[in-house]
């Protein structure tokens, strides 16, 4: 490591620690709907919204009215994207003329950008068409990221309320957050990304001769637009195939910075806007520790397992899949924040990381995408363990547990143990299941323990909607296409009903006020019990796999041992 | 029912606004301000196209600077890595291959950015070192003598970007800018 390696690693966390709180309490002002910065310029936008789509902005719904609209909502998005790809043939604006994509890989892209996952099992400048780029992903871009904020709102409003059956209105917090945050924040990342070099065009890829006399087509289409919002949503589906790698989607280090910033900066900020909206910066505090905390430590491990030679292959430095305008530490840095937020982008390629430095990265999405985690998602994603922390310690004090002033009984502690499990259940038997099936293992690129990797990392990044890839998979089968798509829908669906269960039960308990026997949650002897709780569920459910995965090939790679 | 439809009225306004209105607005920001970066940073030599400065290109003329090793053969559509892993025994040979490809004469061990293939397989730069390390090469091939070396020389210098304000990101030298510069100072 050098002394511009620590300065950049600390130029990006000095900008995450200043703008994040800024961020959360501009952002608390929005969702709570009082008076913000951007209430004149753009609260016109929200008003048409609310006439236009007949929504009746002060009626507020129940745990199963907001269920219901968020699932319908969903599956009309999920549908748009299906039909767009499977007639884009017939419609404008694909001026490469790509042809319709087949229904089964359309069916795991719709659901895949519709869960916010962003697995990508084909190439975008070569299968998708400008208008399925714009109207069908870019838009599911922000729905999903909004989507996850809407849930967080109404977990929020649930822990916060007492006695009443209503968490808000589905609605409004997706108009809200797609006009007030995501929208005018992706103005500002995409002509900063278009200034760069990000392209932004209509018009048909470029047919260039090169200097040695071959032909060479250079992709083009809206990408700066959709680019920006991919990072600030965590969603991560690159417009390109090498995503944020590619240097029409990532040209230079400051494009670089910026998309890496935009990658962690909501989902941190999101830790202050439920401090402020619960009154209790402090635990917003907290909770924004643990996650740092978290994320520190993985990327210290991942440095460590770069900056090691490699002798199986003969390498010191270990550029495979890297580019040189980012170098191994902003390609690590990179690596940690994607898959600690649910992002899944990359700008340099998993499959070919150290051992140490791709299973960090799996290892993160294992967690539950609670490292900063998704927009919003990672905010109810640690809720759910802060509840679990909760009810560990009052088991070992032998008190009914209390969050916030609300007690937390038997309903709480089975939806948050099924939000926990079930994609963790998802990761182990689809990753089991497809390690004996000849089908699942023909799409292998790498054998040994590298191969497992790759099957384990696809069922982590699918149930944790994160969407990166050990691309060596061949992931473009129906196989995977289908029992990767089910895994994103569970992956997904399995935590946000859990989370409106729980938030509908909460809304309607009474407030008991602190006692003395009231186990305090805005501490550090509660973060180190949380990074405990999430820590020990972790690596009990997966230390065995990877212990079959990347650990055992780190120690065969310093053995020299090739496959 | 009435969920229903206002579900669908809600994902058709909001298709408008950030799938149709957003990207345009961000391609007409482009076309007002950013017309070269939005189109892909082409380099246009009158009236001919010569490349995009932001994609590698295929150079295996030893007269010219190479770029870093492609798993997709330098062509755009569509990019990629080779993804291979750390055990890899294809990427051992790849290793192996690359390195006697580009082994100099000296037998001075060649930079680990000629020996790996970039992430998107289009990485237009290659490290200061790497420019230097084949140096001797396209300086023999193209027969110069030493004042016209040292010439060249200094063409790596002026073509090597720094760090962005001396921090963010690597120094590295484009390899296309790089190679057309060659050519116009042949012609000199």
């Amino acid at each position: 490591m050098s002394t511009n390696d620590i300065l950049q690693i600390l130029a990006y966390v000095i900008a995450l620690i200043v703008l994040a709180p800024i961020l959360g309490q501009f952002m608390a002002r929005v969702f709570t709907g009082k008076p913000h910065l951007l209430s004149r310029p753009l609260g016109w936008l929200e008003r048409i919204t609310y006439r236009l789509c007949g929504i009746p902005a002060n009626h507020e719904m129940s745990w199963r009215q907001y269920a219901a609209s968020l699932l319908w909502f969903n599956g009309l998005g999920f549908l748009i994207v299906f039909i767009l790809q499977i007639t884009q043939h017939w419609l404008p604006m694909n001026p490469q003329h790509l042809p319709n994509v087949p229904w089964v890989l359309s069916f795991n892209t719709a659901v895949s950008f519709m869960t916010n996952t962003n697995w990508q099992s084909y190439a975008g400048e070569t299968t998708l068409s400008y208008l399925t780029q714009m109207a069908g992903l870019t838009v599911q871009n922000f729905v999903s990221a909004a989507t996850g904020i809407a849930v967080f709102l109404a977990l929020t409003r649930g822990i916060l309320r007492k006695t009443t059956s209503v968490i808000g209105n589905f609605w409004v917090d997706m108009t809200r957050s797609i006009v007030y945050v995501l929208l005018p924040l992706s103005v500002i990342l995409g002509v900063a990304l278009l200034s760069q070099g990000v392209v932004q065009t209509l018009s048909p890829a470029v047919t260039v001769t090169t200097v040695e006399g071959q032909s060479q087509d250079i992709p083009l289409g809206p990408a700066a637009s959709q680019v920006a919002i991919k990072q600030l949503g965590t969603n991560g589906g690159g417009y390109f195939n090498a995503n944020s790698a590619h240097p029409l989607e990532n040209p230079t280090p400051v494009s670089n910075f910026l998309e890496m910033l935009a990658l962690l900066l909501i989902p941190a900020a999101l830790t202050f806007t439920y401090g402020k909206m619960v009154s209790n910066r402090k635990h917003g505090w907290i909770i924004f520790a643990v996650m740092f905390s978290l994320w520190f430590g993985g990327l210290a491990l991942s440095l460590y397992g770069e900056y090691s030679s490699n002798p199986s292959v003969g390498l010191n430095t270990n550029l495979e899949g890297k580019e040189i305008r980012f170098g191994t530490v902003n390609s690590v840095l990179w690596s940690v924040s994607t898959t600690a937020a649910s992002n899944g982008s990359v700008n340099a390629m998993h499959s070919s990381l150290s051992p140490i430095a791709g299973g960090v990265a799996m290892f993160n999405i294992m967690l539950g995408e609670i490292i900063f985690g998704g927009v919003g998602a990672g905010m109810y994603g640690i809720l759910l363990h802060v509840l679990l922390t909760v009810f560990l310690a009052g088991l070992m004090v032998g008190r009914t547990p209390e969050y916030l002033g609300k007690k937390i009984e038997a309903r709480e502690i089975q939806m948050t143990i099924l939000g926990i499990l079930i994609p963790n259940a998802v990761i182990l038997l689809g990753a089991g299941v497809a390690c004996v099936l000849p089908i699942a293992l023909s799409s292998l690129a790498n054998q040994g323990p590298h191969g497992l990797s790759e099957i384990l990392y696809a069922f982590s990044s699918a149930a944790g909607n994160n969407g990166s890839a050990f691309a060596g998979l061949n992931a473009n089968t129906d196989f995977y296409n289908i029992v990767l798509g089910i895994a994103m829908l569970i992956g997904r669906f399995a935590v946000i009903l859990p989370c409106l269960v729980i938030a509908g039960s909460l809304a309607s308990k009474k407030v008991s006020p602190p006692s003395a026997g009231t186990f305090a949650t805005d501490n550090s002897t509660f973060a180190v019990l949380l990074i405990g709780v999430i820590t020990i569920v972790g690596a009990l459910t997966f230390l065995p796999a990877l212990g079959l995965g990347p650990i055992i090939e780190h120690f065969l790679m310093i053995a020299g041992r090739i496959f | 029912m009435k969920t229903l439809l206002t579900a669908l009225k809600f994902i058709m306004l909001m298709t408008v606004l950030t799938g149709i209105a957003y990207p345009l607005l961000i391609t007409g920001v482009g076309r007002l301000f950013f017309v070269r970066q939005a189109e892909g940073s082409l380099i246009i030599d009158g009236g001919k196209i010569l490349g995009s400065e932001l994609i590698a290109q295929k150079f295996t003329d030893p007269r010219y600077f190479w770029p870093r090793p492609s798993a997709v053969d330098y062509n755009p559509q569509p990019s990629g890595g080779s993804n291979l892993g750390p055990t890899s025994a294809s990427l051992k040979d790849s290793i192996m291959v690359r390195r006697s490809r580009f082994a100099a004469a000296d037998g001075a061990p060649v930079p680990a950015d000629l020996l790996c293939a970039s992430g998107s397989g289009l990485d237009p730069h290659i490290s200061p070192e790497a420019a230097r390390y084949q140096l001797d090469r396209v300086a023999s091939a193209r027969q110069l003598d030493k004042a016209q070396r040292t010439a060249l020389l200094s063409l790596i210098d002026k073509y090597t970007e720094a760090p962005t304000i001396g921090i963010l990101g690597q120094s590295r030298v484009n390899v296309l800018w790089l190679n057309l510069a060659l050519d116009s100072l042949g012609r000199r």
